[in-house]
């Protein structure tokens, strides 16, 4: 899971384009929305995309969003109960 | 008799260049557009991540518009309706649509499609500054002084704006040149501007051409 969640992060500065932010600067269960990184609608769908392109792995329900998308340690439960075997 | 129209402010950035009111503030040589806008932003020294997130289009005509502002505008003068802005260009969003295209090959990133409309630069502007007033982002096939000016004359002489950033903001691949102007009303019963020896600061079409290729030499 550690290692999963240190991916992610790196992922989701790439993929963002976070160019002010470090992997370390991003707590395992900081808030990715609002208060926290202050990610937008758009970075939500961004990290749709990265779901897709990385783990192969669609969000079928739009409405787990905000509770997937939480934090790093969030999405990293989801892509573990959701990612398919040997991938 | 309507009040007079200046030119309080213009800022010029084109060939890895960039030029507020006549005086270069800033040149790098040897970058590619990317590169020079990044440079240019952290010569501005405002931490500002939605930046990076930009297009080169917006981020070109943000940056322009940082440097206009700069010690130009004085906020507390006018409510956020007052302000408007009025930018032009050849390609429209172009370098945008063909960047969303190639992506859209494999994932269509959603970052790139919200960019892919002009005016999107004005709208990075307006949450910059909380600016509310009227805007538009007209086509042309080269700048068109005379339109700018009959059109943002109209719109400060019927009161619909007090100021307002207008110019030419064009971004294709690795041709770019923003000129932003920043207008402003002078106080009614002014004398004339030729008696009063500010003529060059007069929002006329031959003010904003002199200062449109002003920078061709």
């Amino acid at each position: 899971m550690d290692k999963l969640i240190q991916d992610l992060k790196v992922q989701i500065i790439a993929q963002l384009n976070l160019q002010d932010v470090k992997p370390e600067d991003i707590g395992d269960d900081q808030p990715l929305f609002v208060e926290g990184l202050g990610l937008d609608s758009i970075d939500a769908l961004e990290l749709i995309v990265l779901l897709q392109q990385q783990y192969k792995i669609k969000l079928s329900n739009a409405e787990d969003g905000p509770k997937v998308f939480r934090s790093v340690r969030t999405i990293a439960e989801y892509i573990r109960e959701h990612q398919p075997q040997n991938t | 008799m309507p009040a007079p129209i200046y030119i309080t402010a213009s800022t010029i950035i084109s060939s890895n260049r960039l030029v507020k009111n006549g005086q270069t503030l800033y040149e790098y040589t040897e970058l590619d557009t990317a590169g020079f806008l990044m440079t240019a932003y952290q010569h501005l020294g405002v931490k500002y991540p939605k930046f990076y997130k930009m297009d080169h289009l917006s981020k070109l005509g943000w940056l322009a518009a940082e440097f206009l502002l700069k010690a130009s505008f004085e906020s507390a003068r006018y409510a956020p309706e007052q302000v408007g802005i009025i930018l032009t260009n050849a390609n429209s969003s172009l370098d945008a649509d063909l960047k969303y295209f190639e992506s859209a090959r494999e994932f269509a990133s959603p970052a790139l499609f919200v960019y892919t409309l002009p005016n999107i630069v004005i709208g990075e502007i307006c949450i910059k500054h909380n600016f509310k007033g009227e805007n538009a982002f007209f086509i042309f096939e080269e700048f068109d002084a005379g339109f700018i000016q009959k059109y943002v004359s109209g719109l400060m002489n019927s009161n619909i704006l007090q100021a307002c950033i207008c110019g030419w903001v064009e971004c294709i691949g690795e041709e770019y040149k923003a000129v932003l102007f920043f207008i402003e009303k002078g106080a009614e019963n002014e004398p004339s501007a030729a008696v009063n020896d500010v003529a060059d600061d007069l929002f006329t079409t031959d003010n904003l051409n002199k200062i449109y290729h002003s920078d061709n030499g």
